[in-house]
């Protein structure tokens, strides 16, 4: 039973959900919860993301893209068509996942850089076009979202969104965990590694590859659209090529491979601008060097490098007993 | 032909030939460490605002060009030796997030040492238009052509006729085997990133009395470079050049006859639909890994 | 009847005739094994039976199916498996989760009920754990249990892809050169991995260099030379096929049949000085 506690799954799942709880102890205003709520959104995104690129190994340099429509299409159909909330964030998320799929057939036939550069297309395309297309979108100004409400109920204010965001990054985080140690999961894994050693056991790697790019567009989107209720404005910045790239940064700083690592790579990423906002002219400098650094130094990213360097030093400490009896 | 085709195809071929440019730097570091430099771009800006400066500080362009690709060319070259030297072994992906933390650390280096303004560059030689066949052009633009073309010509020399080319060559076919006779591979990809940054940085300075410079013109340019490098297959000088030939013809024409806005959007699309029927692109390396 | 029938079967690359026009069939429950020097197209021939390379030319019959032209994992779902020369193992996994891998189409669940993990499937999950296991003890591996598979030596490789390929339970399985690069004492325990393999009902195609293992084990014999069918039949026959034997050596030796052993080391020998 212990044994099942200290499992990453389950141990890291309640680790995770104690943060979650505790963390309102040290939230001190409400700008600390906005900063909090943004953390949760970029984890939703980064966890999925982290399944395409850290377990099935195909890179996407575009998905600020599906975040982009999560967000716009959620902001025009409540604000503009005043759809309920629920219903537009469903509907623009089946429309994402329709879309993903359509597109994701042919883009995933591609490999490595080819990958990289189509799906960096597909994301730069989606910004012109909502950058454009200004009678729908607003343009380059941005446009505004009513609040999030279900029935009577209306979500309002950083501390009532930090706890549903929090529950949603749970469900999300766990959500992926399942999938990553189910047989999609290890089919994933093992294409990752060798695509044909995949598919002579039977793994069709083109439906998989297409699945996890689906349900990565997916997470995308459902946070776009969330993020978008939340801030009560959306501009084309959040669907920009560098938002893409800011995406990977964090999943492959957290550490590739590892749903808990997104979730780290969000919250430092997220924060470190914050942190750097009072050097405003410095920022982009530091945050460069920050990414350089981090991949030069620890190229697995933070949690599987720390994960192992603990478990070289409990084996160490397990050796000394050892020796001694 | 129509004037007004002419007058597209002008455009196009001029704003084609930087992103040749571009898209050579790209080949030339790929084809060194299959590494994308994502911060390529960068060293298109570092040349037209290098330029920029030194002008303003009454340097002659004789003097402050060549200053401008030095010093661009020691960035990459620092680039090589600080960034990407360290993590040689590393994933790509990883190596795709140095190069644009790199990129993202060189814009807010520019933006401090520089200002965020737009900056204009006199033109080489004059800005009175020369009429061709009912269209005009302007003589930065027959220097772009001119320039790309004899870079086109002292590469082809570079790699076909010198032994250091060659040994960049033979590098790029089958980096043991280079070792192996004894080539200097870190030095070849050391000197790639110099020779590919001094690239960039023509492009920047020939384009720059066209379209103004600024400290973040190497994003969309550096897309470009790329879109044009993957257009004419990742690896292939001839394929990078025709790349960028026809993806700045195309984009021209399409803004002139279909919709301006679009015009940056173009590019990707053609890129998306070639790489559908052609997933190694124009001239890029075909056939399937060995099991 | 036979297992798999393979008719005027050819692949070019490019000039290349890696296999050309090649006709056999592979009756089942056999040891059936394809030799000949390196560039043969043995390993074009395993592409070939796998869906990995499409055909050129011919047609791949799995008893009454026609599985010409389809993709790899068809292939595995009517039966076939294989290991590879160039190892094929996922590096990022443990040993065991690679053997898991194996059990794929057995275990195959709906997106839903991996997502949720649905009791049935945490159930599932853990049958297969322990099949996985016995199947790694059943190769030998019971010392990396627990083992990532990157930190294994390459003999244990090597078996590794033999308990995934064991896992999808197949009726035909294809080794490519299992015995490359294993130490004597390894190679030693591969004839009886092998046989048994066949006790299990598994029908074997072995392509092997090593011709003390292929004179021990095989039933009938395919001899490739440039993509081409050189000889086939019984091993006893092929053996003493002056054919071959006039190919691997140059010139033509007096066939008989003492000799063999002799021979049998000499054709290794020859193969070797192919490499
Ligand atoms: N993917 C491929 N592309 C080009 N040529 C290939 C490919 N696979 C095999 N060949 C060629 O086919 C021939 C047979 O190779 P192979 O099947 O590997 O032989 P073997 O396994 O008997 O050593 C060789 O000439 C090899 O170069
Ligand atoms: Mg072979």
């Amino acid at each position: 039973m212990l044994a099942h506690l200290a499992s990453p799954r389950t141990g890291g799942l309640l680790a995770l959900a104690a943060v979650i709880a505790l963390l309102p102890l040290v939230l001190r205003n409400s700008y600390f919860y906005d900063v909090a709520v943004l953390v949760g959104l970029n984890a939703i995104v980064c966890i999925g993301l982290n399944l395409l690129i850290g377990y099935a190994g195909q890179i996407s340099l575009g998905h600020a893209g599906f975040f982009g429509l999560g967000a716009y299409g959620s902001a025009i159909l409540a604000s503009r068509y005043g759809w309920p909330p629920l219903a537009a964030l469903l509907a623009t998320t089946f429309a994402v996942a329709l879309l993903a799929f359509i597109v994701g057939r042919p883009i995933l036939r591609l490999r490595g850089h080819y990958l990289a550069m189509a799906t960096l297309g597909l994301g730069v395309i989606i910004f012109m076009v909502i950058s454009t297309e200004d009678k729908f979108t607003g343009g380059p100004d941005g446009i505004s979202v009513v609040p999030f409400r279900i029935g009577g109920f209306v979500l309002q204010g950083e501390r009532i969104w930090y706890w549903v965001v929090g529950a949603l990054l749970l469900v999300a985080v766990w959500l992926a965990l399942n999938l990553i140690e189910s047989p999609t999961g290890r089919a994933l894994r093992a294409l990752h590694s060798s695509e044909v050693g995949a598919e002579v056991v039977g793994i069709n790697a083109a439906e998989h590859k297409l699945m996890v790019f689906v349900i990565s567009a997916v997470f995308a989107s459902v946070a776009g659209s969330l993020g978008a209720h939340y801030s009560g404005f959306v501009t084309p910045a959040k669907v920009a090529f560098l938002h893409s790239i800011e995406l990977v940064t964090m999943v492959v700083f957290g550490g590739l491979a590892s749903t808990f690592g997104a979730v780290v790579g969000a919250a430092v990423l997220t924060t470190l601008p914050q942190l750097l906002a009072t050097f405003e002219d410095y920022e982009m400098m530091v945050f460069g060097a920050v990414m350089i650094g981090t991949m030069i130094f620890l190229p697995r990213g933070v949690v599987p490098s720390l994960a192992r360097l603990f478990r070289s030093h409990r084996s160490a400490d397990a050796d000394n007993k050892a020796n001694k009896a | 032909m129509s004037p007004q085709f002419v007058q597209y195809l002008l455009t196009g071929l001029t704003v084609g030939a930087i992103y040749a440019l571009v898209a050579l730097g790209f080949s030339i570091i790929f084809n060194a460490s299959h590494v994308i430099n994502f911060a390529q771009g960068e060293f298109v800006m570092i040349g037209g605002m290098a330029t920029v400066s030194l002008v303003a500080v009454g340097l002659p362009y004789l003097l402050a060009i060549p200053l401008a690709i030095a010093t661009a060319a020691l960035v990459g070259l620092a680039l090589e030796k600080f960034a990407v030297e360290p993590a040689r072994d590393a994933s790509v992906v990883t190596l795709i997030i140095i190069t644009i933390g790199a990129s993202m650390f060189l814009r807010g280096l520019a933006m401090l040492v520089w200002d965020k303004n737009l900056h204009a560059l006199k033109p080489i030689t004059g800005d009175k238009p020369i009429a061709i066949a009912g269209a005009t052009i302007l003589p930065q633009s027959v220097w772009v052509l001119g320039v790309t073309l004899a870079i086109v010509v002292a590469l082809s020399w570079f790699f076909g006729r010198t032994l250091l080319g060659k040994a960049m060559l033979a590098t790029s076919h089958n980096r043991l085997a280079a070792q192996l006779v004894g080539i200097n591979v870190r030095m070849v990809l050391f000197l790639s990133f110099g020779l590919s940054a001094a690239l960039g940085a023509i492009a920047g300075i020939l384009i720059a009395p066209i379209t103004t410079t600024s400290y973040d013109v190497g994003v969309m340019l550096g897309l470009k470079g790329f879109a044009a490098a993957i257009l004419g297959g990742l690896g292939s000088g001839i394929g990078a050049v025709i790349g960028g030939l026809v993806l700045g013809i195309v984009e021209t024409m399409s803004a002139g006859y279909l919709s301006s806005a679009y015009k940056d959007a173009i590019a990707f699309v053609i890129i998306l639909v070639v790489l559908f029927f052609l997933p190694s692109g124009l001239f890029g390396k075909r056939g399937g890994e060995r099991v | 009847m036979s297992l798999l029938r393979v008719e005027g079967l050819g692949k070019k690359f490019g000039g290349v005739n890696a296999v050309e026009d090649l006709s056999f069939e592979i009756p089942p429950g056999e040891v059936y094994s394809i030799i000949g020097p390196n560039g043969a197209g043995k390993t074009s021939l395993l592409n070939l039976l796998t869906g990995v390379y499409k055909p050129s030319s011919g047609r791949i019959m799995l008893q009454e199916h026609d599985l010409t032209g389809h993709p790899p994992y068809a292939y595995a779902r009517q039966g076939i498996a294989r290991t590879f020369q160039n190892l094929q193992v996922f590096f990022n996994m443990s040993a065991l989760e690679n053997v898991m891998v194996g059990r794929y189409m057995h275990e195959r669940c709906g997106l839903m009920s991996a997502l949720l993990r649905l009791p049935r499937q945490a159930r599932a999950d853990r049958a297969c754990r322990e099949e996985a296991a016995e199947l790694m003890r059943y190769v030998g591996l019971q010392a990396y249990l627990s083992s990532a598979a990157d930190a294994m030596p390459y003999g244990a490789l090597k078996r590794l892809e033999i308990a995934r390929a064991l896992a999808t339970r197949p009726k035909l399985m294809l080794l490519d050169e299992p015995a490359a690069g294993l130490n004597p004492t390894e190679a030693l325990e591969l004839d009886d991995l092998i046989g048994r393999l066949t006790e299990r009902g598994v029908t074997v195609v072995l392509v092997e260099h090593n011709m003390r293992l292929v004179m021990g084990v095989s039933d009938h014999i395919l001899v490739l030379d440039y993509g081409r069918k050189l000889a086939e039949g019984p091993a006893q026959e092929v053996r003493n096929n002056p054919k071959v034997i006039e190919a691997y050596l140059g010139s033509a030796v007096s066939s008989e049949t003492s000799y063999r052993e002799e021979i049998a080391q000499v054709v290794a020998v020859a193969v070797e000085m192919h490499r």
